[in-house]
């Protein structure tokens, strides 16, 4: 093993005096190792990495016995030659490159920015530099983009230009805190072959924050797993993976959706339920004086599939290829769509108004963000009993409140939640709140709109268990909209791949996963990262 | 008893208030940010503030010719009661607690000789002899006597409301446990408002507390009298400018298309005339049709009153369009809300929609914009007398004080105590509803309630 380059000890952050979010933790980082920090939401890994450069918000205290980089002090330093750490001797990846670069600078500025801080160059060499790093990063055609603002950028370019800046300081150490999560499958594998890259070219050490198992596992030399601030386990990625000692470790890589588990589907053919025929949705793009339409965004291009009752249908496709699209608009939530679509024997597409109302308890929806799909000024109980007013309103209020009561059960939720708002709730109860709320009018068809993707690991496993107990008890069928394969595989009887605007591949989930035909259905699972388990 | 017009729409908006209370009683989600106001030490200190206000605006606006009619003259509890106040006129300015005037004028003698010098006050200190030693004294005095009955009244009511608490027979809104530290600064607030208020009145039936304006009048009379002007302009015109605000701008945001068009075409032309036009036309109008119809406005209040209902209704028309817009900005943002979408899937209706969803999600909006609206409504008044198109000269605001001693801030030594009184009871009360908002906003934001 390498000399030490970070050394932690005896760490804790503790938020208004009371909250210990971090607890004495002490870990140690060697010069050119990959070293993974792993935990759930609300672990403490991001402000563990924070706290390093002493970046932590004002109402946080900060308390430990040594934080080393290189052997210099780092906890004693004052605020000016930590200045000149942070950037220069440690180089920092956000999570989110949206909102990490500044959307009126060039992209060019902002990493001359950096280097003009740290280093005393010419104008001529900074702008060399600049252009050094752009290739560095792999990004295309670099003379051009360097006068780029970050919006006319994709959001893999822009995590590049992110680590380009990281690397303007040739740090030593490089934090990238969850440098991939709102990206998607192929990109992250790019992203992550990059760094992988640049590590072996520069030697520096990187330390990977993430709550990706399966990434880490590709990924990193050694792991750290947290658990409500502490951590729990500590190990050489092989060993960690293959047997890991912690209970809670364990739980985590049980809750893992895994690739095989498709295999085991097997449902018998029933009637189909849903058939959707030659379905377009565009959105008209206009302009001018008089917004005359000019041309359109073919967000859903021509799409025809079936979905049998009592089964789960998987849409997989990448950020911006329609499929959230396609699922609201089945909803009639859209405008502009045209096509067929049948429930029951109901031709949905032609209703409007009172008639199409009636029809509204067929199909119901379960959105991606847990947080904004909940009216925050209603109680839970007014929320799921929403449905049940508007449809049913001969139905009386003590027998609504009997149902009400019936689906939290059914959701596993207390029954007092009925009369407690949204925001008391975590992300995994209001996603089942959401549930409930659907239920609440006995669909036929549930359209789940990446119910998972918000949550963490384990709480994914348990809802989408839930989703299955729920489709064994009542035969409503999924049509479950994700860009991650794992959970396609854990849940789905039948998969459509959807590439801008339309279905390229369809067929049982074993065939695509296994034997995928088309070249975009192999590139995409070829992206996935796979755990390494060798038993 | 007399009803004046403003007078019947206090007694609506107290009606409403009342049914919605009522109503609303029974909500559990009601009811909770209302026990998080209760706790508050603020929120309850602000209240208590502004009741007492309400309380003197309220006592203003139950009107009544008296008995005793000589000049034909409607008054009004308040005035009833302030009557030493109201009538003790000096012939011009006097300081606060003086006993002779502000200027030296010619003096007629005993001996028939004349001199140049500060004449004695007709009711300031009267009763005192001797005055530059004994007013000093004599002020302590009062101030001790109304200081010890306001204590003393103050006790009483708390001994009235704590035995009937025991008893139990008080609905009460907040739950006992945890708001100990709120009743206490009540208590605190009533044992500071109520004592001030009784060493005031013993104090103003002897001096002009502060002072007299340039026609004689006692100006903490004139102080108190524009509470009512104040609420009334703040309230009214709130009450006008509300439902157009709200109405529009939902209905702009919820549904776009053409209903959006039309409504925006209206805003920005009413927004591109200037509202001062408006409002001197409105009133010259008001005051055309009172002069043609005299038989109607016979006494001088009965035509400020118009005057001052016309003046809100004109604010309240040219004040919505700022609202609006806001509220339809803050529509397109929540109809694209996925929990929006989620009840149409419903199959929720469209008013339903926008009453349940969209209204209470926008209130935060129109409570902050109400408070600010309030105090600078307030201050409109005072610019809009300015150019002589606000208020009736006759009748009491903070405006008028304003405006008559504005040209007296030139003069050395300065006459300060005008000002300074319309300025002591504006900033508390727009204060007081400034705090009270906060804490009201705080209570009804479910997402801030989380964390505390």
């Amino acid at each position: 093993m390498n000399n030490p380059i970070l050394m932690v000890e005896h760490l804790s952050i503790t938020f208004n005096q009371q909250q210990k979010v971090v607890d004495d933790i002490s870990f140690t980082l060697y010069a050119g190792e990959t070293f993974a920090l792993v935990g759930e939401s609300g672990s403490g890994k991001s402000l563990t990495a924070l706290s390093v450069l002493r970046l932590l918000p004002n109402n946080a205290r900060l308390e430990a016995e040594t934080i080393n980089l290189q052997g210099d002090d780092l906890l004693n330093q004052s605020e000016f030659d930590l200045c000149k750490i942070r950037g220069r001797r440690i180089g920092f990846i956000f999570q989110d490159p949206m909102s990490s670069l500044n959307p009126v600078m060039t992209i060019g500025s902002q990493i001359e920015e950096v280097i003009n801080l740290h280093f005393d160059l010419s104008k001529a060499a900074i702008k060399q530099r600049v252009l050094e790093l752009l290739q560095q990063v792999e990004l295309p055609e670099p003379e051009q983009r360097i006068k780029a603002y970050p919006h006319q950028l994709s959001g893999g370019q822009r995590q590049r230009v992110m680590i380009a800046m990281a690397l303007a300081g040739k740090p030593d150490l490089l934090i990238a805190d969850e440098p991939t999560t709102s990206l998607d499958v192929t990109i992250q594998a790019q992203i992550l072959a990059l760094l992988k890259n640049i590590q072996k070219q520069t030697g520096m050490a990187l330390w990977l924050i993430s709550h990706d198992l399966a990434l880490v596992s590709t990924l990193a030399d050694r792991v750290a797993v947290m658990q409500q601030g502490k951590i729990v386990e500590t190990g050489i990625t092989a060993e960690f993976f293959d047997q890991p000692k912690h209970p809670y470790t364990r739980k985590l890589l049980n809750a893992l959706p895994s690739m095989q588990s498709c295999l085991t589907h097997s449902k018998p053919e029933n009637p189909p339920l849903l058939q959707v025929n030659d379905f377009y949705c565009y959105y008209p793009i206009r302009k001018g004086l008089f917004k005359r339409v000019v041309d359109f965004v073919r967000a859903v291009d021509g799409v025809s599939f079936n979905l049998q009752q009592g089964k789960t249908l998987a849409l997989v496709g990448e950020s911006g290829c329609g499929k959230t699209t396609l699922g609201k608009s089945l909803l009639n939530l859209i405008p502009g769509s045209s096509g067929s679509v049948v429930i029951n024997g109901i031709e949905l597409n032609n209703l409007t108004g009172e008639a199409l109302r009636q029809q509204r308890a067929n199909i119901q929806i379960v959105f991606q963000d847990p947080f904004s799909s909940m009216n925050p000024r209603m109680l839970v109980g007014d929320i799921i009993a929403e449905g049940i007013s508007a449809l049913h309103p001969k139905i009386s209020q003590t027998e609504r409140k009997a149902r009400v009561r019936q689906l939290l059960q059914q959701v596993d939720l207390p029954e007092d939640s009925a009369l407690r708002y949204p925001h008391e709730f975590s992300g995994g109860q209001r996603q089942r709140i959401c549930i409930a709320r659907a239920l609440a009018v006995e669909p036929k068809l549930i359209v789940c709109d990446e119910p998972t993707s918000a949550l963490d690991v384990s709480v994914q496993a348990q809802i989408i268990q839930l989703l299955k107990t729920l489709q064994q008890e009542k035969g409503v069928s999924y049509l479950f909209i994700t860009h991650d394969l794992a959970v396609v595989a854990e849940i789905a009887d039948d998969v459509a791949v959807m590439y801008q605007g339309k279905i390229i591949e369809q067929g049982s989930v074993a065939e695509v996963l296994t034997q995928p035909k088309h070249a975009y259905t192999q590139k995409l699972l070829a992206a996935v990262p796979v755990m390494k388990v060798d038993g | 008893m007399v009803v004046l017009w403003t007078d019947a729409l206090i007694y609506l908006l107290l009606v409403v208030m009342l049914g919605l209370g009522l109503y609303l009683r029974g909500k559990e989600h009601i009811k909770r940010p209302l026990q998080k106001i209760c706790r508050s030490k603020i929120g309850m200190v602000s209240l208590v503030v502004l009741l007492f206000f309400v309380l003197i605006g309220l006592l203003d606006s139950i009107h009544f010719k008296p008995a005793d009619d000589k000049k034909n003259e409607i008054i009004s509890v308040l005035d009833d009661w302030a009557t030493p106040l109201r009538e003790h006129g000096e012939k011009t300015y006097s300081s606060p607690f003086a006993t002779t005037l502000y200027s030296k004028e010619m003096m007629l003698q005993a001996d028939g000789s004349m001199q140049w010098g500060y004449p004695r006050l007709e009711f300031g200190g009267k009763h005192l002899e001797d005055t530059e030693t004994q007013k000093i004294p004599d002020i302590l005095q009062k101030t001790a006597y109304g200081f010890f009955q306001g204590i003393a009244l103050t006790s009483l009511l708390m001994l009235i409301i704590v035995s009937m608490l025991r008893r139990g027979n008080v609905v009460q809104v907040a739950p006992a446990a945890g708001e100990g530290s709120s009743t206490k600064a009540v208590w605190l607030t009533l044992f500071i408002i109520i004592p001030v208020a009784t060493i005031l009145i013993h104090l103003s039936t002897h001096y002009h507390v502060f002072g007299t304006d340039k026609v004689g009048e006692d100006v903490f009379y004139q102080a108190v009298k524009s509470i009512r002007t104040g609420l009334v302009i703040g309230t009214l015109t709130t009450l006008i400018m509300l439902p157009m605000a709200i109405i529009f701008g939902i209905l702009a945001g919820f549904f776009q298309g053409w209903v959006d068009d039309i409504i925006q075409y209206v805003y920005t032309t009413l927004n591109s005339i200037p509202g001062v036009l408006l409002i001197a036309a409105s009133i010259l109008m008001v005051q055309v049709y009172m002069a043609n119809h005299e038989a109607a406005f016979t006494s001088v209040i009965v035509r400020s009153d118009m005057r001052l209902l016309f003046l809100c209704m004109i604010l309240g028309v040219t004040s919505w369009t700022g609202l609006c817009r806001l509220l339809r900005a803050e529509t397109l943002k929540l109809r694209e809300m996925e929990y929006v979408q989620a009840a149409t899937a419903l199959g929720v209706k469209k008013t339903t929609i926008l009453m349940r969803h969209i209204l209470p999600n926008v209130m935060h909006i129109v409570l902050i914009s109400v408070v600010l609206d309030f105090s600078s409504l307030v201050l409109a008044e005072a610019v809009l007398s300015y150019i002589n198109i606000g208020v009736d000269p006759t009748s009491y605001s903070w405006g008028n004080m304003i405006n008559g001693a504005r040209l007296e801030m030139a003069r050395e030594p300065v006459v300060w105590w005008s000002l300074s009184a319309s300025f002591v009871f504006m900033f508390a009360l727009v204060l007081a509803a400034n705090l009270f908002a906060d804490v009201v906003q705080d209570a009804f934001d479910p997402r801030r309630s989380g964390n505390e």
